[in-house]
């Protein structure tokens, strides 16, 4: 390692994505107040381009693969896919936002910035090879969610999510922060890759270890949402601004679910008996709680909230399975997940009027009538949520039960199949209302879909049919990343 | 691309055609509709004219991988078991979407889209050779069949078709992990592989482990049937379902589960099959009681024929479950009798309610005074459904009997109570509706058989003439993949088969 304060060009290529996120952002907070009120609809499209030029920053670094800045950043085939597809979020969740900002009559630069951060904070917890690292990146990406979920300052809602979440997330990051300390106590280092080298000594004491890993469960379950620790989602989702529920639901979720692998597919991988079972009981509660509450649900957020908590659950089945098979099956899943998930989030906006009014699931009465291009794209979210064929959620949910009983995990996949045939009725609630019900007030004073809503619906419609008939690419990356580097 | 993968894709393409035409041209979207489901059907028959007799094996195979890994094959093929599903499939769709020509007038596009895409799934699911195309056509006939009884059913159209698709919902998740399950050990999801591992023992099951994969897939196949008692969603479904939404899913898609029973539970797991079957053929024959027993105390004529279903598929599963080469020729021919003769009775029954608005049979009377044609169509369905010698259903109740009496002669005896008491329940309903005094309502409202529905029903019954007499045509090959699947399930001790029973299966082509 060369011992020179400036980094290589190696170096910088591999941390580009991180990097141009940050002066972006730095950028659209300077600009922020020079800018009149007309121009203001440039911000989304700066931070798109940023954001595409970020993700492509992160298919460069691919060619680069390899340990930087003293082995605390690591780039390889997982943190690539990991790049891409929270950039990838992070665009389809500015997309989200012109309509919304517009309405609420909230556009600033502040907003993209904030957005900007968290994706470069998501970034590096994909990339970092150190527990310190990725408390950082947790840190950015947190901090960055916390004030965007209270963004709308003068609304309720708003405030109280986002001093719930606050509250709970500073927490939770606190449990993660002591297992840090604990491991760093037993083994003298953060880097996971050497963690791993003194684990797997003969004669390691494992009592610690386990302690700061359960620990670690504690507080990385909170930013995935699996139970027990989902409590603050359904609150946080539902009073938070719509896109930013889901960029919540997505972006946060797919770099937390990327640290929870890495840490314990590597570090942790010596004592992977002794968490599976953790694992095994957050993943059955989270898909039970996340369905059976969801049945009951009138709101439409918060409904996608439980859901999310049931999805956090699936994804849950396939780390428990603790194989690489597992590791890549969690990877097509997010990326199914954020997909699916995006394009409801999509109609929701679409429909719920300024200051979101209208979320009652009895809004989305005879939209197939009103506007069957929108019904039927949102048809397409919702049996992929279920998880019918020829949809990327099928793929993905069979890739997780595939995962599972490998590893024998029977009873795990039975439960879960019958999960989501339960999940099933309260995704066909919204079928139901949308095409067999007659228009009711909202469906029939409803203004045509916007440009950017209309992007948001369409992209992320043929990525879930790319990713339900043709998964065969993804996939593949997926499988050759999950190995980690021994 | 052979012919099977054009009467695959036709259909397929003509759901995307015709969601690209605009909404206001609703009779072009008729008539393409009707001419995609035609074309299909012209080249189902080239199919059948094709097809090697005498051959037990696949044919008009197409084989190539669709995902590499896991490694997911396109793979289809024809035998003698899915020959006459995937024709009857391509030969009712154009019937039903002529029936519903005129009584399908809100959001009609969705309508007549959809009725092709469930041609495409059914079509799929009786074509597909790898486990998980299967499992795919499987759950892609359920959201156009749930979008037909929701949208476009009766009253209670979205509580029926909630309560259909979670139970086969709840059903197929299991079949899905048993597949996976399968494919763990086999490392493909082809079944020919699949199933020639298993019979050589390269992948050895556990009793156990038998036993709970034939349950998955039974239970998947069991819902749809429906075997009871899990048939509560049947009746439902087919009342509030549109006349054609009836039609394909009598006819059909409840041949999904006995062709699965006979595809996939049978060969594959032999020894759990015939452990199992005991139990399974009481539940049949208590459905065959049962759904005739309730059929004669409705009072709505389409429930009276969806409860007959429940009936007339018992004698199916008994028949699969006999283990007998006439009980299985049997079953596999009722299927397709149960098809066409059912078909047929959803339709007429939908051409009067499309007359009278209304189903109950109170409300009819003297129907055959006004409209003779009409009740002589009817009369001609009803004695088929009621095993008519001569027409379609007496052979393959005969066959059915015979086999289950070569097993077990108790269960024949209890079974025949079926075919006396689906006389009782028909005849009835044929008297309430056709004689007596001739009401004001049906008076004013029932005019005989129109050009559109004389074309709907002629080829219906035009079938169950020629199946009746001519069996040759349709039984030969499916004797010929029954002999083949009997084989493969070698005879365990508790249920045996008559040592002739291949032999036997050869003096039935007398008929």
């Amino acid at each position: 390692m060369p011992t020179s304060f400036m980094p290589s060009a190696t170096d910088l290529l591999r941390f580009s994505p991180e990097l141009i996120l940050t002066v972006a952002g730095t950028l659209l907070m300077v600009l922020d107040p020079l800018f009149a009120e007309r121009y203001r609809k440039l911000f989304g499209h700066l931070s798109i381009a940023a954001l595409l030029l970020a993700l492509f920053g992160a298919l460069e670094a691919q060619t680069v693969t390899g340990l930087s800045f003293s082995n605390l950043l690591i780039v390889d085939g997982f943190a690539t896919f990991f790049r891409v597809l929270v950039c990838t979020i992070g665009i389809l969740a500015v997309l989200l936002s012109y309509r919304f900002l517009d309405r609420e009559l909230a556009e600033t630069g502040e907003y993209h910035a904030l957005l900007l951060f968290c994706v470069a904070g998501q970034c590096l917890m994909a990339a970092s090879n150190d527990l310190i690292m990725i408390f950082i990146g947790l840190e950015i990406s947190s901090i960055a969610t916390y004030i965007l979920a209270g963004y709308l300052r003068n609304d309720k809602r708003n405030n109280e999510a986002a001093l719930k979440y606050f509250l709970l997330g500073s927490f939770a990051t606190a449990f993660f922060l002591y297992g840090v300390a604990i491991i760093y106590g037993i083994t003298g280092t953060t880097k996971l890759d050497e963690i791993r080298n003194v684990l797997t000594q003969p004669g390691m004491q494992f009592g610690g270890v386990a302690i700061a890993a359960g620990l670690m469960i504690v507080g990385l379950g909170f930013k995935v949402s699996g139970a027990p620790f989902q409590m603050w989602a359904p609150d946080v989702y539902q009073g938070a601004p719509a896109p930013v529920s889901v960029f919540m639901a997505t972006g946060p979720k797919a770099a937390a679910f990327a640290v929870f692998l890495r840490i314990f597919m590597t570090s942790f991988l010596q004592i992977s008996s002794d968490w599976e079972p953790l694992i095994w009981m957050s993943a059955l509660l989270s898909m039970t709680i996340g369905n059976f509450a969801a049945l009951t649900q009138n709101n439409l957020k918060r409904m996608m909230a439980y859901s999310a908590i049931a999805h956090a659950g699936y994804i849950l089945v396939a780390f428990a399975s603790r194989s690489e098979g597992g590791t890549a099956a969690v990877m097509f899943y997010l990326a199914a997940y954020a997909l699916m998930n995006i394009g409801v989030f999509a109609v929701i906006i679409h429909i719920e009027g300024k200051g979101e009014r209208h979320l009652r699931i009895e809004d989305l009465a005879g939209l197939g009538q009103r506007q069957p291009v929108t019904a039927a794209l949102l048809t397409v979210f919702l049996l992929s949520l279920i998880g019918v064929p020829l949809t990327g959620g099928f793929f993905g949910k069979f890739y997780i039960f595939r995962a599972a009983l490998q590893a024998n995990l029977v009873w795990l996949t039975v439960l879960g199949l019958l999960n989501s045939a339960v999940a099933a009725y309260y995704y066909l609630r919204l079928m139901v209302l949308m095409y067999m019900h007659e228009p009711g007030e909202v469906t029939n004073s409803l203004e045509p879909l916007s440009a950017g809503l209309r992007a948001a619906l369409i992209l992320p419609a043929i990525g879930t049919f790319i990713l339900g008939i043709l998964p065969g690419a993804i996939l593949n990356f997926a499988r050759s990343s999950a190995v980690f580097s021994k | 691309m052979n012919l099977l993968d054009l009467v695959i894709a036709v259909p397929a393409i003509g759901f995307i055609v015709t969601l690209l035409i605009p909404r206001a041209m609703e009779q072009a979207i008729r008539v393409i509709t009707l001419v995609f489901s035609l074309v299909a059907f012209l080249l189902s028959l080239a199919l059948a004219i094709g097809f090697q007799k005498g051959q037990p094996g696949q044919q008009f195979v197409t084989d190539f991988i669709w995902i590499q890994s896991p490694e997911i094959h396109y793979h289809v093929g024809l035998d003698g078991l899915s020959l006459w599903l995937v024709v009857l499939s391509a030969f009712l769709t154009p019937i039903a979407i002529l029936l519903s020509w005129n009584s399908i007038q809100k959001q009609s596009k969705e309508f007549f889209a959809l009725l092709l895409l469930l041609e495409f799934g059914l079509v799929g699911v009786f074509a597909a050779w790898d486990l998980f195309l299967f499992y795919v056509f499987w759950e892609v006939v359920l959201v156009p069949m749930y979008l037909l009884v929701g949208i476009w059913g009766h009253d209670r159209r979205i509580y029926a078709a909630v309560k259909f698709f979670l139970f086969t919902m709840a059903g197929s998740v299991l079949m899905l992990a048993a597949i996976i399950f399968l494919y763990n050990q086999a490392g493909t999801f082809d079944y020919t592989v699949v199933l020639q591992k298993l019979q050589s023992g390269a992948i050895s099951l556990s009793h156990t482990q038998e036993t709970f994969l034939f349950l998955a897939f039974f239970l998947a196949f069991a819902i749809k049937v429906p075997i009871f008692p899990l048939h509560t969603w049947l009746p439902d479904a087919h009342v509030e379902a549109p006349t054609a939404g009836s039609v394909m899913l009598a006819s059909l898609m409840l041949k999904m589960g006995t062709y699965g029973l006979v595809r996939f539970c049978l060969p594959m797991f032999p020894v759990a099959s015939r452990e199992n079957a005991p139990w399974i053929v009481i539940l049949a024959i208590i459905g065959i009681v049962y759904g005739a027993l309730v059929a004669m105390v409705q009072p709505n004529m389409k429930k009276l024929v969806a409860y007959s279903s429940v009936s007339h598929l018992g004698f199916v599963v008994l028949g699969v479950f006999s283990f007998t080469q006439m009980g299985l020729d049997g079953a596999v021919y009722q299927m397709l009798n149960h098809g066409i003769s059912t078909g047929a009775l959803f339709l007429l029954v939908g051409f009067m309610y499309e007359r009278r608005h209304s189903l109950a049979i109170a409300d009819f009377g003297g129907v055959a005074t006004v409209a003779p044609w009409l009740a002589t169509m009817f009369l001609i369905t009803t004695l088929a459904s009621i095993g008519l010698p001569m027409l379609n259903n007496f052979i393959g109740e005969f066959l059915v009997l015979q086999g289950a009496a070569q097993a077990n002669f108790t269960w024949s005896v209890f079974a025949a109570l079926g075919v006396i008491l689906s006389a009782c329940y028909m005849l009835w309903l044929y008297q309430r509706v056709f004689f007596g005094e001739v009401g004001e309502g049906v008076k004013q409202h029932m005019p005989d058989l129109r050009v559109r529905e004389w074309a709907c029903v002629i080829p219906l019954i035009v079938m169950m003439v020629w199946m009746g007499i001519y069996t040759q045509t349709f039984l030969r090959p499916v004797s010929d993949t029954d002999a083949q699947i009997l084989g493969n399930t070698p005879v365990h001790a508790q249920i045996s088969a008559p040592a002739g029973s291949v032999m036997t299966g050869g003096n039935i082509h007398a008929h």
